[in-house]
């Protein structure tokens, strides 16, 4: 009973702190002076015509950065945890010795249409974000439809072995190429990160908005092998 | 508006934390876990709010010129764009480790795990 | 009218959370818990934040719930094959031992 006690006067301080930002903050008050400065500029100095895309891959592109290298440590230290060399092969013989206990085939409709859906899946990732800067989407997205391809084929044929090098040379490339980039902007354009060396194009089209396509091409590309390795690494048949 | 939804994701925030500290079993803490990443998503992007905005897109609905009355402020959702993505992997990480400790040792209730209690 | 959408919508979650921290079945907690996800993910539509719902959608929504369960079923195998007839073959098998050191 103390302890509940104890957790409810937390709860309660917490509110106490959360209380007056509440008060504060009310929709009619606009937009703050920096949300100001990204709208009425983000569109002429940038050439994208998505703002939230403007604002994650080159205003706060740091903290994408940031972001990439903490999926990259979950996705390693996931794949540490769960994976290990010997267990691979001797999960397999385990599992064939127990294929008569309540193991469940997939149906052919799940074969049939993972088969069918797995290439429209991928156009479709590869849509999202190839349009990042035009509509709303984006490189996260996108992997993330890319990663629940390789989903769905998981769940259709369990034993599927996936190609590892693939996915970890895809990741690794497009990684390496991410920071690559962001160094071409310090050395051709104003900063770390800036996608200005190239041009910005004409406004609305899908080659403009300088390097902003490319970045999102390489986060896509990079989420998507990721979330792939974490869930083939989790992944469990029967 | 605003006020609705920042009471909605300080109650999932409630919710959230009270899972993680009373449940017993790992698993249902891990859910918690979740849930106060949920909450505290949803007041971000509710403290973005601008009354009667839309998206901050800029196509043939909304012009560049005279937008800063009409637009959702942009920042915060770039901010939570990213910080579900690593909730997504912050939880994945968190239920391997799971996954290893009921291997270890048989069962997920937290008052087995009495090593590191003094 | 969308403040009485967005008042349906906050009970929903409410709801949801407090099914998915107090049923007794993890598989009805964890899908409670996506469920949460998505009804989110359309009040970050109605907030005007479209990027966001897609991502909240796929990710808290799909793969979450996903990864909860791959890991709840792997949990339940490993509990199960410990208690079937064929667990004296492969426990004294030696391989089977570095499984347990971390």
């Amino acid at each position: 009973m103390m302890k509940r006690l104890i957790i409810i006067l937390a709860l309660v301080a917490i509110a106490l702190g959360f209380f007056p930002l509440a008060m504060r903050i009310s929709g009619d008050s606009g937009l703050t002076a920096l949300a100001t400065h990204y709208v009425e500029a983000g569109a002429e100095e940038l050439g994208a015509a998505n703002l939230v895309t403007s604002v994650v891959v080159s205003y706060r592109g740091l903290d994408t950065l940031g972001e990439v290298m903490v999926l990259f440590t979950a996705t390693t230290g996931v794949t540490a945890l769960l994976v290990s060399g010997k267990s691979r092969s001797h999960k397999k013989e385990q599992e064939s010795e127990h294929d008569s206990v309540g193991r469940r085939e997939g149906s052919e409709l799940l074969a049939t249409g993972a088969a069918f859906l797995f290439p429209i899946l991928i156009l479709f990732g590869i849509y999202i974000f190839l349009n990042g800067h035009l509509t709303p989407g984006g490189g996260f997205q996108g992997g993330v439809v890319l990663a629940s391809a390789f989903l769905l084929l998981l769940f259709s044929d369990c034993r599927l072995e996936l190609n590892h090098a693939l996915l970890k040379r895809a990741e690794a490339i497009s990684g390496a190429a991410y920071v690559a980039v962001g160094l071409l902007g310090l050395w051709l354009a104003g900063g770390f990160l800036d996608p200005r060396f190239l041009p910005a194009g004409e406004f609305g089209q899908l080659f403009s908005a300088g390097a902003i396509p490319i970045i999102y091409i390489l986060i896509g590309i990079k989420v998507g092998s990721e979330l792939t390795g974490i869930v083939d690494a989790m992944r469990r048949c029967s | 508006m605003t006020q609705i939804v920042l009471a909605i994701g300080f109650l999932l925030v409630c919710m959230g934390f009270w899972g993680l500290m009373t449940r017993r079993e790992v698993f249902r803490m891990i859910i918690g876990f979740s849930l106060l990443d949920t909450g505290v998503h949803v007041i971000m992007v509710g403290i973005g709010y601008v009354r009667a905005g839309t998206a901050p897109i800029f196509d043939e609905a909304l012009a560049v010129a005279g937008a800063v009355g009409k637009v959702v402020d942009p920042v915060p959702s770039a901010l939570v764009l990213t910080a579900i993505v690593i909730g997504l992997a912050v939880t994945a990480l968190m239920l391997s480790f799971a996954i290893r400790l009921h291997a270890s040792r048989g069962s997920l209730a937290v008052d087995d795990m009495k090593e590191l209690k003094w | 009218m969308s403040q009485l959408m967005l008042v349906l919508f906050g009970l929903v979650m409410l709801v949801g959370a407090v099914a998915a921290l107090y049923l007794k079945d993890t598989v009805s907690a964890i899908l409670a818990a996506g469920s949460v996800s998505l009804v989110a993910s359309l009040v970050y539509l109605l907030l005007g934040a479209p990027d966001v719902a897609m991502t909240e959608a796929a990710i808290g929504s799909a793969l979450t719930t996903v990864v909860f369960l791959f890991s709840w079923s792997r949990i339940q195998h490993r509990s199960q094959s410990s208690k079937s007839p064929l667990a004296e073959k492969t426990d004294t098998n030696p391989e089977e031992q570095e499984d347990h050191q971390l």
